[in-house]
């Protein structure tokens, strides 16, 4: 407990200066604030998982921006969908995305998501996100960069 | 067993400052957790949401299109707004600023304790209503905690409660008041430790639960919940956080009542509100840091810490016939 203390002390804050708050409102005013995230993985390599992972981690924090993981699409605002999706998750997705309350906002995270990428025309491929639901927002990239990815959320929540 | 003649008569005053109470209650609560949160985000570095947050995640639910999965029934639907109930009444019934609360007879500890075990019963019957697995297993694992809690949260009402020979919690709170040598009594420090790991279990903190876990080999509270969505799920979160801070009232209004008003003077209820909070939010902020060097007990050695506790319970009760 000492030596968690005194590195405690010894680290102080990790966390990057926040950059500029984004121009734009919030995607949807009812979102203003606070967005909970629901991460589907449809088909993804895990690039992409790790770089969200690395957004909501303490470097770049985007709990600070009131954006926040959660465990069920019910608790969900926003679904952070990854990968091509696969023949065995695009009934996954779809109800995922039907379980998750309105106003809800799909992001289609990595260029996979968004057109394929690298496995377009895969045996295994379904076709990209906007194939099966509706996708509000992309963030492009193999993986995108955390950077990337908290701008996208901080997007919804406007902060 | 109301205490005869202390505590049982309603005023108008009374019925006031319980009303102070709840309303404090309501917009604190998010408030406390905001905090709590903050601090632990400070302490691993990061920058923090905010102490708003809370607030700011509760407005965005109230918005949001309420859903009902398939196959759920009342029971699921009524379940946040019986613990909404029950922690607002609870948030009446303790002393928190005044000793003199609407409630008169029925501010009673087992009436509390019931009350709080209510909410649990009826969010574990919700939990079982979803027919999830989640559901089912966050259900049976809140049962099992809330049947090791209680008996210790009553043993230690007990020891507290034959001093003054009523478990009217003003009455008790009254007592200690006027004569500190109780708070500071072998009793008292034993029931303090055994509630304090009552109050960990029952508020769903480490290390009994991890409010922010969603593991499912961990999940406790979080996996009942998994299924409520928009305004009823802003309902559980609004009664989560107001049982996390009536049961950080509940010990300090025991085992560190000065402050608390004994009339319903504006002055002195003034103050007391102020004191409260401060009381309340540094007992969050403690449990908050205590956390962050804190991993969550593995499941089946949680009923050795209840058990703990439980002992610590019937020592205090042992020690106050003795002492």
């Amino acid at each position: 407990m000492k030596a968690l203390l005194s590195k405690i002390r010894r680290v102080g804050r990790v966390a990057e200066p926040a950059p500029r708050r984004p121009a734009e409102a919030p995607m949807r005013p009812e979102l203003a604030g606070s967005a909970q995230v629901r991460c589907v993985d449809a088909g993804s390599c895990n690039g992409c998982e790790i770089e969200i992972g690395q957004a909501f981690g303490p470097l770049y924090d985007a709990d600070r921006y009131g954006v926040r993981l959660v465990a069920s699409p019910r608790h969900a605002d926003v679904l952070a969908v990854t990968g091509p999706v696969t023949r065995n998750m695009a009934t996954a997705l779809r109800r995922t995305y039907n379980a998750t309350p309105e106003p809800r906002l799909v992001v289609a995270v990595g260029d996979c998501a968004i057109d394929c990428g690298e496995f377009a025309g895969g045996p295994g491929v379904h076709g990209p996100v906007d194939s099966v639901v509706p996708v509000d927002l992309a963030v492009p990239g193999c993986p995108p960069t955390p950077d990337a990815i908290v701008a996208a959320l901080r997007r919804v929540t406007g902060r | 067993m109301s205490g005869g003649a202390f505590g049982t008569e309603v005023t108008a005053a009374g019925v006031a400052s319980s009303v102070l109470q709840v309303a404090l209650t309501v917009a604190g609560a998010p408030l406390l957790v905001g905090l709590m949160r903050q601090i632990r985000a400070r302490m691993e570095g990061r920058a923090g949401a905010g102490v708003g947050q809370p607030w700011r995640d509760l407005r965005k639910l109230m918005r949001k299109k309420p859903l009902a999965p398939d196959g759920t029934g009342p029971l699921f639907r009524t379940a946040p707004l019986v613990q909404v109930a029950t922690a607002l009444m609870v948030a009446a019934a303790i002393p928190f600023v005044s000793v003199r609360t609407g409630l008169g007879g029925a501010a009673d500890l087992i009436a509390v304790v019931a009350l709080l075990t209510l909410g649990t019963a009826a969010l574990a019957l919700a939990g079982l209503d979803t027919g999830t697995a989640f559901g089912g297993m966050g259900a049976s694992r809140e049962m099992t905690i809330t049947a090791l809690a209680e008996p210790t949260v009553l043993m230690a009402t007990f020891a507290l409660s034959t001093r003054v020979g009523s478990t009217n919690l003003p009455a008790i709170v009254d007592a200690s008041l006027k004569d500190a040598g109780r708070v500071i009594s072998p009793v008292s420090v034993l029931a303090a430790f055994a509630l304090a790991a009552v109050v960990l279990a029952e508020a769903g903190r480490l290390p009994v639960d991890n409010p922010s876990t969603h593991l499912e080999l961990t999940m406790v509270h979080e996996a009942m919940v998994l299924e409520y969505s928009g305004p009823d799920l802003a309902l559980v979160e609004l009664a989560a956080s107001m049982r996390l801070a009536v049961l950080l009232g509940l010990w300090s209004a025991l085992f560190l009542p000065w402050g608390t008003a004994t009339s319903t003077g504006v002055p002195a209820v003034a103050g007391a509100t102020v004191l409260f909070t401060l009381k309340v939010g540094v007992l969050g902020a403690v449990l908050a840091a205590g956390e962050v060097f804190m991993a969550k007990l593995r499941l089946f050695r949680v009923p050795e810490l209840l058990a703990g506790s439980f002992l610590l319970a019937v020592l205090a009760v042992a020690a106050s016939f003795f002492l």
